[in-house]
């Protein structure tokens, strides 16, 4: 006879238990090696996957519950803000060329992250990083989204922000953090977790966020640090993941040691190239300051990484070589990246100008071993030459790093004066690189970066015009054909921000808002 | 070190000289004048004289600067791939043994970019 028993609700720890490890099982149709067939092949030895501590404690239906909760505050902000005309609360018009590199740059990546963690997840044969590495991509999607959303709102009213996805795919600057995700994404399950999971989202997370948030709160963008605030608490998740991930690593087999410090230098040197793009945007881009490129580097590398690294030296894992240089660069990335972007200015989908004296004497006093001796004249001479009207645009594309894919702007260790230049020879082909962090990289994986879509190179081979182009017609104008296939709208997205629409439209709109005539 | 793959790990240079319809790249730097904040390339012919290349080509590209007319080509250095080089303004790029990606620097004694900051 059925007894009809009042079922026991289950305690947290057996909810948590059922609901993570509980979900696993053996399959007995195939062997597990066939399943999981990208277990192995990267050399890394796993011995029991169930010592894999879960660093997240959190079951998948508390996770809906949490960031259900989270997301409607946010949406209610991004509302208001719209509603109240947020984007006129801003510092100053230029401070949405930090917002749109923000948007093509970085955004997309999130989407990218979500797919790569997707794909880890299914890949790892154990289930405690397995479901770690789902929810990580379901917080990279919303990350993806949220980001969308909160900055839809500017592209009402400015230039620049209506193509992001497709111009991810194509244009010269966005081709350094998409092959960066691209080149994480391409490699076998583990090396994604140490090259995104904890290089980039442990090691130098604080690098990215930090400055893009604070100059958000700074410039009075309150979408956008909403969206921020909203995504520190998965950011904090993220971070326990990367490190929980390398420590398993490293504790399940002493042969596993030599394969992660490889990858832990490869990919600091990779991210660190891409945050080139954060320091020119927070020495540069920001109207009104949060920090130095180089204060941010001593806080949130020199000080917090170096804590990490010390506390990761008894695994045997040493500080990446390549740290020496960064000591060196951070004191000049910034400018060098800004005179790049202010030169190409006429290929960028965002607004370059020349900072004011007030913003020359501010970066004096952050670069006192640097800024006047190699910089002001330069900065001094094109401000001068604009306002001649002779404004200086580059008519020439420039070389590129077949690894990092940056122009090769960075000047020669010891020696700011000079381009470095590093030079590979495989298979009988020439290959270029930026720096020895660059070279090195080119040279342990040849067959890979041979492959680099690099796009000088396509440009001149003609695979980046619009279908049916004749480049061999009377007139041909290259650049425009090219703006043309990127989707920019040439002579409102690019160009300088003096005399664009972005600043005679939030001047008149803000007049609007706060005069009478 | 090769690549860690799961299968055959081979694919054809993205940049291999056949793609670039007859022509070849060249890279060409200007020392101490880092107003140009990278090298430029160049997609030419290889029949291409190098004096085309200083006149026209690299005119086009570094005539910006004020140092520019004051560069006397009968003094200027070159380096390839870093060592040095000797070019015959009346050779073609292929007669000089210009390869596909090859990479020239050149320096022009007593310019040194603007206010001497090697700009």
């Amino acid at each position: 006879m059925d007894m009809n028993v009042k079922k026991k609700k289950l305690g947290l720890k057996e909810k948590y238990a059922h609901m993570t490890r509980g979900l696993d099982w053996q399959t007995s149709y195939q062997p597990m090696e066939k399943v999981f067939p990208q277990a192995t092949f990267e050399g890394i030895k796993i011995h029991d996957w169930d010592k894999w501590e879960d660093p997240f404690r959190l079951t998948m239906d508390a996770y809906w519950k949490y960031q259900a909760e989270k997301e409607r505050k946010l949406y209610a902000v991004l509302d208001a803000f719209a509603q109240n005309n947020g984007h006129l609360g801003i510092t100053d018009a230029r401070y949405l060329n930090a917002v749109k590199l923000f948007l093509t740059g970085i955004s997309p990546l999130e989407y990218v992250a979500h797919r790569g963690f997707a794909a880890a997840g299914r890949n790892f044969p154990g289930v405690g990083p397995r479901v770690a590495c789902l929810m990580q991509s379901v917080d990279e999607i919303r990350h993806a989204q949220t980001q969308i959303h909160a900055i839809s709102n500017y592209n009402k009213h400015y230039d620049g922000f209506h193509d992001f996805k497709h111009m991810l795919e194509r244009v010269w600057y966005l081709s350094v953090p998409k092959s960066f995700f691209d080149d994480a994404f391409s490699a076998g399950p583990f090396e994604w977790m140490i090259a995104i999971g904890f290089s980039f989202e442990y090691v130098l997370t604080n690098l990215l966020f930090v400055p893009f948030m604070s100059g958000a709160a700074y410039n009075g963008d309150m979408a956008t640090v909403t969206f921020g605030f909203s995504a520190q608490s998965d950011e904090a998740r993220h971070m326990t993941l990367g490190l929980e991930c390398i420590k398993f690593m490293l504790e399940q087999d002493p042969d596993n040691l030599p394969i992660v410090q490889k990858w832990i230098d490869k990919w600091a040197w990779r991210g660190i190239r891409v945050l080139s793009l954060v320091g020119m945007m927070m020495d540069y881009m920001l109207p009104k300051r949060v920090m130095s490129w180089k204060e941010a580097w001593e806080i949130y590398f020199e000080q917090n990484g170096g804590a990490l690294f010390a506390d990761l030296a008894r695994y045997g894992i040493k500080v990446p070589d390549c740290l020496t240089q960064c000591s060196e660069d951070k004191e000049h990335i910034s400018h060098q990246t800004w005179a790049t972007f202010y030169q190409y200015g006429g290929a960028a989908a965002f607004h370059t100008w020349m900072p004011n004296d007030e913003e020359m004497d501010w970066l004096s006093a952050k670069y006192p071993n640097t800024f006047d001796k190699y910089y002001r004249a330069r900065f001094t001479y094109w401000r001068d030459e604009a306002e001649k009207g002779n404004r200086f645009y580059s008519n020439t594309l420039p070389m590129l790093c077949q690894v990092c894919q940056i122009p090769m702007l960075f000047t020669e260790p010891g020696d700011p004066t000079k381009i470095c230049y590093r030079e590979s020879e495989y298979e009988g082909e020439k290959y270029h690189t930026c720096s020895d962090g660059c070279k090195h990289i080119f040279d342990d994986e040849p067959e890979k970066y041979v492959q680099s879509w690099l796009p000088v190179h396509q440009i001149y081979q003609g695979n980046c015009f619009p279908e049916g182009t004749d480049p061999t017609a009377e007139g041909f104008d290259p650049l425009a054909a090219v703006l043309d296939w990127y989707h920019f709208n040439n002579g409102h997205d690019n160009l300088d921000f003096e005399g664009s629409r972005d600043q005679a439209n939030f001047a008149a709109w803000r007049g609007m808002a706060t005069k009478n005539t | 070190m090769a690549v860690q793959a799961l299968k055959d790990y081979k694919f054809p240079p993205a940049d291999a000289q056949e793609n670039f319809h007859g022509a070849q790249l060249l890279y060409v730097g200007w020392d101490d004048h880092l107003m140009f904040c990278a090298p430029f390339a160049y997609c030419l012919p290889p029949n291409t004289p190098f004096s085309d290349l200083c006149q026209k080509f690299m005119a086009h590209s570094f005539g910006y600067h004020p140092d520019w007319k004051n560069v006397d080509f009968s003094k200027v250095t070159w380096l390839k791939s870093g060592q040095p080089w000797q070019p015959d303004m009346n050779k073609t790029l292929a007669e000089l043994g210009l390869k596909h990606k090859d990479a020239l620097r050149f320096q022009t004694p007593g310019l040194k970019g603007i206010n001497g900051s090697s700009s």
